[in-house]
This record gives structure tokens, sequence and C-alpha cells, in this order.
């Protein structure tokens, strides 16, 4: 029981994950119709807002402490980050440690400018051509952008740490009467899976109880009517660009003390975000969570002995194989409707 | 496929002139130019290469060495195979580099059990990568459109994760797949190479070549992929020109029509998608028998990105684009990418120092190692503005020189397009 | 004994009876016109008889064979062909290439892997369609891309695709809508001559009582998925029931 609770839990980070670059894909395939293969990459330079952040807190300043001296016995150097010169000792270090979560704040704003330039600048041009063009499109845009990203940060993985206060792991099963030690859960995973269906959950609030989602929502359902009340659906559809750019960005910061960023996570995302969303259902946002975290739950379950030797090598592929099971007896998806790019 | 647009209002008469004409070799008019044109660029392909003297500092400019070379024309067979898919049909799979990666496979292991001589290699390769992409094709044509896409790549990176871990007796996982000593080799007798050959003569045999300050590297391995390209380019002709190309054309054009016309389209899909799994696995065989080796990164899904970068890069449908374009990438891998600031202040030295810096400045993103930046830029230009590729890029810049020409003719033809509409 | 005999019908659509016990019978070398107002179940019909949509009780024998559970090419292979409402052709073809593939789906069947021969050396294919777009005046415009002909010449080569299959049942959805006047008389000449030069069974659905009244031999009318009457134009203009139902509100 516990050990099946514990394959659970390891599914849901990375299922959070899936489900919140898959439902920043959906809303653009929704809303724009547009096959967005730079939706990863879109991911990625949000792991890099948090790389970003965390050199801008960690620029420091040298000064010479003439009371202590080094082995040497010169005066010592003392580095000093401008940030606890700015803010104080005691706050600036707490900041540059909040360093991950804080920088929710810088990339909301840069995910949007990057993905509003991206709808504006490229996408907008590319609604009329076939699905293939947008597909090859996006594809030499997440090229770029991630040599781009390349060029400035290398290509090493970048370890970027959690705050202090998350860092270890924690007792989960005793907090629900397991036996202790039963289930040790690693604290940011758990607040990666909360921040994930926060963010779902304020995606999904937006779209139903407000009236800008509520006219979303009826453009993504039939654009022409929409668009002949008189109402600029395509502005508001870029803005939901720009939300959906968003979503994939904050994925990308939260991720970071998990995995720490490269420039080519993206592309090692997009593939698999693509199977979630298919095995969701095109166009649907609620599939593209569920079907995220399901997925993840399964490739879980998928890496644990007892299935590797039921089915060798079944962690590698489970994912794929469920997408073409998917595909072959339910095209539409898990929640999809009938028909959508179906030609 | 232009130069069907071309001859407007050309009456039965034309027809029956050129019925009579039968070309070589099953080829007419301007066929015949493009193979010609193939032959000899293959065929002088290491003296065309190779413009600089070795000695001169442009030397590392020269693409004409074996290595490369073997590789330019490599990849312009799985560039063919794969525009017979995508070119004609339309459909766009992004699991290519999975036939391609069992080719190669295939071929070492004749390799270990028959011996050095590449061609059953070469035919066992074509065999396998045939009979998986008939299982793979006909599973995923199921489907159209983006979910087309996305089974071919589910598959291919299926067959990658499992070449790397499960399948690990028969690729040798991670270390990939090679040829040991104590391998059984069969059919190797004892005074053959022990390296690929072709009935005794070794694919490494280079011939070197010095005139004057130039040095031209014949290998023989070299020219044996390049015969295999030619007829792979010379069979890709004939497919295009027949009716079985024509019927390809119309899949992409209206299914709808096409299945209410008689025609089933879906044998006419998977005979696409094996013919370019086995030109793929062409590839894959030529690569192991240049060098004996297997891996599975060969079969990841940005393998088979690169197969798709090259084909629309130099245009897709178009006979020659696939070939422009796999030389064109493969040439920015190995020579683009060794352009380094030295270079670059080589090139700007004759300016002022600040500009010289300014200027190397802006250029060095885009060279050396950040090579894929300018082709993922070049890429995106083409798909944006030049859905043909470089070869409609090509026949646009033809167009206007021919226009200067032929002003006249232009004016009554439109003239008499006019009129019809 | 007609050519295509359609037996009791049936199709629903969710709550909605698209067609409730149709019978239709037509027969050999004659003209059939559907006629009916929007939403009687024309389209519904036809789509029925090329494999479309399956019906859910009821059959469709055609030449005695029964078309049902067939698919759209076998059906077409049988000798139906269809002009569809918004002209169906091969839109980057070009004109001669989109009358030679039906040309070789008839000679062929619904595949043949001939992957060698050049298209230019199937002479026989190549005079069938040459001598196809001679009848319908296109000869002309054979080398144009097809998407780029006018609307009139997509619906001139569209049929021109159907006869070169020598089809015994020809298919016409509404094959004047959208069409101005002169276009649509064009179009009727066309049907005209291609009726008196071959031995061709047509069904054809159409609004524009000018086409139905030029074209056909025998008219049923169709009002919520039923057949109303069935009779010659002459006596259909004169029936009461039809007056009623559907002239009342069309041109005549």
């Amino acid at each position: 029981m516990d050990a099946i609770f514990l394959q659970i839990l390891n599914g849901l980070d990375k299922g959070s994950a899936y489900a919140l670059i898959a439902l920043g894909l959906t809303l653009i395939f929704g809303t724009l119709g547009v096959v967005n293969f730079a939706h990863g990459a879109l991911f990625m330079i949000g792991a890099f807002c948090a790389v970003t952040l965390s050199r801008l807190l960690s620029l420091s300043f040298t000064t010479i402490d003439e009371t202590r001296t080094d082995f040497l016995g010169n005066p010592m150097k003392v580095e000093t980050p401008y940030a606890e010169w700015l803010f104080g000792p005691e706050f600036g270090a707490a900041i540059i440690d909040w360093t991950v979560p804080l920088s929710i704040l810088f990339a909301i704003p840069v995910m949007l400018v990057v993905g509003l330039v991206m709808e504006r600048g490229l996408i907008k041009h590319f609604y009329k051509r076939p699905h293939a063009d947008q597909i090859l499109v996006t594809f030499g845009l997440a090229i770029v952008l991630q040599e781009v990203i390349k060029y400035f940060y290398g290509a090493n993985p970048i370890p970027t740490p959690a705050p202090e206060l998350f860092r270890g792991s924690f007792d989960f099963g005793a907090l629900l009467g397991f036996e202790a030690n039963a289930v040790i859960y690693p604290i940011w995973r758990a607040v990666y899976f909360i921040f994930s269906l926060t963010v779902i959950a304020a995606v999904f609030g937006f779209l139903q109880f407000t009236t800008f989602g509520m006219v979303v929502r009826a453009g993504m359902a039939d654009r022409e009517t929409v668009g002949l009340l008189g109402i600029d659906i395509d502005k508001r559809f870029t803005i939901m660009f720009g939300i959906a750019a968003a979503v994939a960005g904050l994925a990308g910061v939260m991720y970071t003390p998990i995995n720490p960023p490269n420039y080519h996570m993206g592309m090692d995302f997009l593939v698999l975000s693509f199977v979630v969303v298919v095995v969701g259902g095109m166009g649907s946002l609620p599939g593209a969570v569920l079907a995220g975290f399901l997925l993840g739950i399964l490739e879980s379950f998928a890496s644990t002995a007892w299935a590797i030797n039921l089915v060798p090598g079944i962690n590698q592929i489970i994912i794929y194989l469920v997408a073409i099971v998917v595909l072959l007896t339910r095209p539409r998806g898990l929640m999809g409707r009938k028909g959508v790019m179906e030609e | 496929m232009t130069d069907q647009t071309q001859h407007t209002a050309a009456g039965p008469a034309t027809t029956r002139a050129r019925r009579k004409s039968q070309g070589v070799l099953g080829l007419r008019g301007r066929d015949i130019t493009l193979m010609g044109i193939v032959l000899f660029l293959t065929l002088a392909a290491p003296f065309i290469l190779n413009p600089f003297p070795a000695t001169s500092g442009m030397a590392q400019f020269n693409a004409g060495y074996p290595d490369l070379m073997q590789r330019f024309v490599i990849f312009g067979i799985f560039a063919i195979g794969f525009n017979i898919l995508f070119g004609l049909t339309g459909y766009l799979s992004f699991g290519h580099a999975a036939f391609l990666g069992v080719g190669s496979y295939s071929a070492v292991w004749m390799f270990k059990l028959l011996g050095y001589n590449i061609v059953p290699g070469l035919v066992l390769s074509v065999i396998v990568a045939g009979l998986f992409s008939l299982v793979i094709g006909y599973i995923s044509l199921r489907r159209s459109g983006i979910y087309f896409s996305i089974l071919t790549l589910a598959f291919a990176q299926m067959s990658f994760a499992l070449a790397y871990s499960v399948l690990t007796p028969i690729t040798n996982g991670e270390t990939g797949l090679q040829v040991y000593t104590s391998d059984p080799q069969y059919l190797q007798s004892a005074d053959a190479p022990s390296i690929p050959h072709l009935f005794g003569l070794e694919m490494r045999a280079t011939e070197t070549l010095r005139l004057g300050g130039w040095s031209f590297d014949l290998n023989f391995g070299y020219y044996v992929c390049a015969v295999v390209m030619v007829l792979a380019f010379y069979l890709a002709i004939r497919i295009f020109r027949s009716p079985f190309g024509m019927m390809l054309r119309a899949v992409k054009s209206n299914q709808q029509r096409m299945n209410y016309t008689g025609l089933n389209s879906r044998p006419y899909t998977l005979a696409a998608f094996v013919i370019s799994g086995m030109y793929a696995g062409l590839a894959g065989g030529l690569m192991a028998s240049m060098d004996p080796l297997a891996g599975a990164e060969r079969m990841q899904w940005t393998a088979s990105g690169e197969v798709v970068l090259m084909t629309i890069l130099g245009g897709a449908g178009t006979l020659i684009g696939p070939v422009l374009g796999a030389g064109l990438i493969k040439y920015f891998e190995n020579i683009f990418s060794k352009i380094n600031d030295g270079v670059l202040h080589q090139w700007f030295a004759f300016m002022p120092d600040g500009i010289e810096d300014l200027l190397v400045g802006i250029v060095h993103p885009f060279v050396g190692k950040g090579w894929h930046l300018t082709l993922g830029l070049l890429f995106m230009l083409v798909v944006i503005f030049l859905p043909g590729g470089l070869v409609e890029g090509g026949q646009r810049i033809a167009s206007v020189f021919r226009r200067d020409r032929k002003a006249g003719g232009a004016e009554a033809r439109a003239a008499a397009k006019r009129n019809v509409e | 004994m007609g050519i295509l005999e359609v037996k009791n019908v049936n199709k629903r659509f969710g709550g909605l009876q698209a067609l409730g016990d149709v019978n239709l019978s037509v027969a050999e070398n004659t003209c059939h016109a559907i006629i009916g107002p929007n939403g009687a179940g024309k389209s519904t019909l036809l789509n029925c008889l090329i494999g479309k949509l399956i019906p859910d009780t009821g059959s469709v024998m055609f030449d005695g064979q029964s078309v049902l559970g067939r698919k759209p090419h076998e059906i077409n292979q049988m000798g139906i062909s269809r002009v569809f409402q918004t002209p169906e052709i091969f839109g980057d073809l070009t004109v001669f290439e989109n009358v030679m593939i039906p040309c070789f789906a008839k000679r062929d069947g619904a595949f043949r892997m001939h992957a060698i021969e050049s298209v230019a050396a199937e002479t026989d294919i190549v005079d069938q369609a040459e001598s196809m777009l001679a009848e319908v005046n296109m000869l002309e415009k054979r080398d144009i891309v097809a998407s780029s002909l006018s609307r009139g010449d997509k619906r001139r080569l569209e049929m021109a695709m159907c006869l070169s299959q020598t089809p015994k049942l020809l298919l016409l959805d509404e094959p004047t809508a959208g069409m101005a006047r002169a276009d649509t008389n064009n179009t009727i000449e066309l049907l005209k001559q291609i009726k008196a030069r071959r031995d061709i069974t047509m069904c054809i659905i159409e609004h524009d009582m000018h086409v139905v009244f030029s074209l056909a031999d025998r008219i049923t009318v169709l009002a919520q998925g039923t057949p109303l009457v069935e009779d010659t134009p002459d006596k259909i203009k004169g029936h009461p029931k039809v007056r009623e139902a559907y002239l009342g509100e069309a041109e005549v």
C-alpha cells in the first residue's frame, strides 16, 4: 500500500511538469489552432529566468576587511552581494536563499513579453498555413531559442538550489498514518506539486469566472461567431498565448531545483508533452492536465523493479506505448472532442 | 515540378512529339540534364570541394576530405528517400532516423557474422529497414496530419530507448555495436582485408593527387557511396515521373477526391513510406560500411529532425533539393563550425581595430560553435519566405533573369491567361 | 428493376430522423433528379450511396450488388462517380494530370505499383485523357495548375474526371450551386451533351428548378427525409402536393 502510494507521489512531480506544459500547448492549440513545437523552449526559458535572477542576486562587490587576515597574513577580501548591501545582511541573504520562488515574480512579465512577441512576430503569420508548416517554423524557432540560451549560459547544467527551508525530505507517510520512514518524499517536490495545482486552478478559474475567460472559451468553441459579435477575439487569443508562455515558464522556474537546467531541457520535455497532449485529447484543457498526471504516475510505476522485471525496458517506453495505443483506438484522446485535427 | 506550369497551351501535337523522344534511360528533357549535373557533381566532388590550395589560409574551408564527402552523399540518400514520402505525399514523419539506425545495426551484424564485404551488409540493411518501416508505416498511416507525426515520433523514440536498454544483446547498448576479433565472420577469407571492403577493395583506400599547391583525395569508399547515391537519385526521378509518383502527389493534394476516384490511398502512402524507409536503411548501411560502428544515438528524434531540416531547406518535393539541403547542413556542421575568432579577425583585419572587434563580436555568435543558431535562423527564413526551399529561391532568381530576356513572350502568356479566367 | 435500388433506408443523427424509409429506383440511362427543401435529407441520401455514411437500416443495391459497408474507392470501382457541391479536384496538379488519374484508376484498379514507367509513356492513358479534355473543351488549358482555374472550369474539370472513368452512374450534388446564370446554362448544355452521347445514368440533386426541368427524366421530391412523390417532370410541375410542400417557395 505505502509502496503504491510512494510511486504515485514519485510520479507527481514529473506529472506536474507534463501537465503544465501540456496545458500551455493546449491553450495555444485550442485558441489559435497552432501546433507549437517551441513550447518546450518556453519551459526552458522559464528555467533560465531563475538562473538569471540567481546570477543577478549573487553579483557582489569586494571590500577589504582590515580586521581579519587570510592565511597569507594579508588583509582579507570579502565578497558582499549587492543584495545584502542593499537590503541589509539578513534580509539580503534571505532574498538570495529564496531566489527560485522569487523568480516567479521575475518570470511572469518576462514570459508574457516573450510570448506576446513570439505570437505577434511569428506565429501570427502561420494561422492559415498548414499544420506541417507551423510545426516546422516553431521547430526552427525552438532550435534558435535554445542556441541563444546556450550562447549566453553555456552547455552545462546549472545547479539552482531550492531555499534552505525546502531542501531535504520529509516523512510524508507518517503524516498519513503509515509506518515511520515508509514514504519519504523530498520537500521541494511536494512544493512543486502544490504549486502546479495552484497554477492549473488559476488558469481554469481565470477561464471560468472572468468575462475575459468566458469570451476566450466561447472563441475556442466557435471563433467566427464570437468575431461576428464584434469582439476582438484575436487580441484576446494573443494574450492567451502570453499566458500559455507564462505557464510554461513558471513550470520551468520551479523545476530548476529538481533538475539543473540546461539548454536542451526544452526539447527533452517537448516530445513527451506532445504525447501528453495527444493522449489527453487535442484541444481539451482538462484532458491535458489529467493525461499529464496520469502519464507521470504511470511512468513512475513502470520504473519500479517489479515492472521492469515483468517487462524489461518498460520504464523507457511506457509513455510512447500508451500514446500509440490511445491514438490507434481513440484518436480523439481521453477527453478530446471528435473531429479535432483528424483532417 | 515547375516545368509542368510553364508550357501552357501545348496542344496534342506537341504531346505526340514529346512522346516520340524516348530520351536516355527512360528520362526526358530536363531530367536528363539534372541527372547529368548530379552525376558530374558527385564524380568530381573531390576536386570541386577542394578549391583552395592545401597550404593556403582558406584550406580549412575545403570540404573534400573523404570522411565528409561520404557523409554528404550518405545523407543525400537519406534525404532523397525522405522526400519521396514527405515531398510527394505530405506526410511528415519525425521518426525516420529509426530506419537509418536499423540499417546500421543490420550492416554491422553482417560484418560480424559473415565478414567485411559490404554487399551482404547493404542488402540486409535495406531489407530489414524495409520490413521495419512496413510495420511502423502500417500502424502510423492509420492516422494523418499531426497524429501521424506523433506516432512516428513515438515509434522512433521507443526504438531508440529499447536499443539503449533492453535490446543490448543485439545493439550492444551505450557502447554501440562493433566488430570484435572473436566474431565468427564465416565468409571472411584469410587474405581479405579486415576492414570493410568491396570484393577486396578497401573502403578507406585513398589515392592522394597533388597538383601544384592543391591536393585531392580520391577515396574508394566515397566513390562507392557516390555510385549508390547516383543510382538512388536516378530511381527517385523515375518514381517522381511515374504514375505511382503522380498518385502520391494526388494524396497530398486531395485525398478525398482520390478515394472517390476509385483509388485506395492507403497502399500508396504505405508504399511511399516503405520506399523511404529502405532509402534510410541503405544510408544507415553505408554509414556502417564506411565506419563499422552502429550506435543508438543515430535513432534519436533529433536525428529524424535533421533529415526534415535537410529536405525542407533544400526544397521538399523537388528532386535536387534534398541533396542540396543534406550537403549544406553537413557543410555547416563540419566546416562552418570551425570558424573561430582567430579566423574572423583575419577576415576583418583590413578594418580599423575598433570596427574589427565589433564585427567579430557580431559575427561570433553565428559561427563556430554557434552554427546551429545560423542553421535554425536559415531554416525559419526558408519556411517563412521560401516554402519551396533553396531550389525555389534559385528558380525565383533565375526567372528574374529570364523575364528580362523573354519579356515579350511572358506578356503574351499572361494575356492569354487573363482571357482564360 | 433499376440500376440503382434504394430500399427502406433509414438514417438517424441522434434525435434527428434524417432519412425515413426512403425507397428509390433509378432506371438505367435516365436522369433522375432528387429535389426537396433544405434539410430534406438529399445530401444524406447521396452520402449513403457513395459510402461516406452507412444507413441504419435498409439496402442500397447498385447493378445487382449491395454498396453498403464498402469503402468509397470500392464503390467507385463498381461504377459510381460523384460530382461534389464544391468541385473536388487535385488543386496542386495540372488539368491534364487531374484527368489522367481517373483514367489510371479505371484501367489499373484501386492500387497498382507502377513506379518505374514514366507517365508520358502510358500512351493509351494519355490519348484517353486528351480526348476527354477535348470533349469538355479544356484541351488548351491542359498544363495549367488546377487550383488556378475559374470555378466554372473547375466544375467542368471535375465532370471530365468523373466521365473519364465511364461510370455507369454519375451522382451530381448541386452541380450549379453558386454559379452565375451563364455558367449554369453552360453546365446544363454540357450535361445534355453527355446524356446524348453516352450510355449513362445520372442522379442529380439540385435546388435550381431550371436545371432540374431541363435535364431530368424523372423527379423524386424528398421532404423531411421521406419521398413525397415520384413522377415525370410535367406531372411534378402540376402536382398539388408538391406545389404545396415545395414549389410554392421556389422559382419555377
